[in-house]
């Protein structure tokens, strides 16, 4: 029978929860690096044992752990340790420096801060990490400072593809609330050289040669808070998903706005049809069914929790425009979480199973494409991000 | 030996207990400290200090014979107690954040 594992990080750890086929009983182990800031998790799809995690501090700064047996144990990949005549060796772990070497790196640019001036580029964190459909050692990874690194050696040295930091736009990139972060990165199955990746607040962008050069993605994008809502970048992308079998076809949930792409993100339009509101932050695919998507509406960009204080994920199954209120199991009164943009995720079973976490640390499964929920876990630190793996 | 004691974070990090032994050549100083724990455990390069600029991290202190080093040039020579082994060089996360 097929086992589904479930990678949860959130802000005091990283939890896994275990669940054989039926999906109805789980084991839940953690916290994994207690206390420490967990912003994502993934496992690889060639070695589904291998697994990455973010872990980050506003004390101790980025590291990277990496497990090869599925969450059981974990370590930092020791990283190479260069001699250097007449000094102390120069170590490689968890360093992300922006490329600015010749001839191939570009110069540390400038990007727009809160209050319109210029700000140099500052690494922060990992947001997100997407391990490669061909080879293990092979991740990348999004962060803030909005920027592309890549390790091809299990997680022991980064590099930055400054192709995109440096391709002409970066200084009309602002933050958003949450800092300038690279939060979504999805590699095309069929095309390993095409990948697209979002940034709040620039939007999405694509690359065709495998992160050379790359392109802003954003017509048909319309965003009141910039002085020119229809700009070519700085649109607030909240995040991105695609169907592996239809990798022409995207699905956004910007700030406000649900948008669909059926040309790769060169045309954008908006499918938010009778949604309550259309602010949010995950939004989700079917893994059986290309056209069938999900959104978590949350109230205003102000008041960050579902309208009416009720938790409804919205399933269309039109690719947009026509929504249905999905309730049963979830509580439809006083509930005032957020689900954030990383905390969304389906199996592959028959029928699929959905899978979210929010503020208020629980985290929901629906085994049923929606139908109805119930929490796997209710008392966790508040959920940062939610990956599942659908096992043999 | 050079004695370091670390914040719990990076013991658990590192593998270690309460405090490390180092081999760390004279003149003993906070960068010759940092750079020798850093080539013992790679996993903390990064930890205490940026991997460029090699400034202390905002939130971290350090501390030996009852005084505050932090704002200390990072090759000024530490106390003698410290270079002898007799009192640890001691790496603190600073009180914030609730």
């Amino acid at each position: 029978m097929s086992k589904v594992r479930v990678l949860v990080g959130t802000r005091k750890g990283a939890f896994i929860l275990n669940a054989d086929g039926k999906r109805d009983k789980w084991e839940v182990s953690g916290p994994h690096f207690a206390g420490w800031e967990i912003y994502h998790l993934k496992g690889s799809p060639v070695d589904p044992n291998r697994i990455y995690a973010s872990q980050t501090s506003g004390w101790f700064g980025q590291l990277i752990q990496v497990s090869n047996d599925g969450g059981k144990s974990w370590g930092i990949p020791g990283g190479s340790i260069t001699p250097v005549p007449g000094a102390m060796p120069k170590v490689e772990s968890n360093k992300f420096v922006y490329d600015t070497t010749s001839p191939n790196g570009k110069p540390l640019t400038t990007h727009q801060w809160y209050d319109g001036t210029q700000h140099p580029w500052e690494f922060k964190r990992v947001w997100h990490l997407e391990p490669s459909y061909t080879e293990a050692d092979t991740v990348y990874a999004g962060v803030e400072d909005a920027a592309l690194f890549r390790s091809t050696d299990g997680s022991k040295s980064w590099q930055e593809l400054p192709g995109l930091r440096g391709h002409g736009t970066g200084p009309k990139w602002q933050p958003g609330a949450g800092g300038m972060c690279l939060h979504t990165v999805i590699l095309d199955k069929k095309d390993p050289k095409r990948i697209y990746i979002a940034i709040s607040a620039a939007g999405a962008f694509r690359t065709d040669d495998g992160g050379k050069t790359w392109k802003p993605i954003n017509q048909g994008l319309r965003s009141q808070y910039i002085p020119d809502p229809k700009a070519e970048v700085g649109h607030c992308v909240h995040h991105v998903a695609m169907h592996p079998s239809r990798p022409n076809t995207l699905f956004m949930q910007k700030h406000w706005d649900v948008m669909r792409s059926d040309d790769a993100g060169d045309n954008w339009k908006e499918v938010s049809g009778n949604l309550p509101t259309d602010f949010g932050f995950v939004i989700d695919v079917h893994a059986h069914e290309p056209e069938t998507i999900y959104v978590v509406p949350i109230k205003s960009d102000s008041e960050h929790y579902p309208p009416e204080g009720k938790l409804r994920v919205y399933r269309s199954r039109s690719g947009g425009n026509e929504w249905e209120a999905l309730t049963k199991g979830l509580p439809q009164s006083n509930c005032f979480v957020n689900v954030l943009r990383d905390a969304m995720a389906v199996d592959s079973l028959d029928k699929c199973g959905v899978y979210f976490g929010t503020t208020g640390g629980q985290v929901y499964a629906s085994t049923d494409a929606g139908d109805s929920w119930s929490a796997i876990v209710r008392d966790l630190p508040a959920v940062y991000s939610v990956e599942v793996q659908t096992l043999p | 030996m050079i004695r370091v004691v670390l914040p719990q974070h990076l013991r658990t990090i590192a593998q270690v207990g309460y405090e490390v032994e180092l081999e760390v050549a004279v003149p003993v100083t906070q960068r010759s400290i940092l750079d020798a724990l850093e080539a013992r455990y790679p996993m903390l390069a990064g930890t205490i200090r940026d991997h460029v600029t090699q400034q202390r991290r905002p939130f971290l202190r350090f501390f030996a014979c009852e005084e505050d080093w932090s704002l200390e040039a990072p090759d000024a020579p530490l106390p003698e107690a410290v270079a002898s082994g007799k009192e640890p060089f001691y790496v603190i996360g600073a009180i914030a954040g609730g």
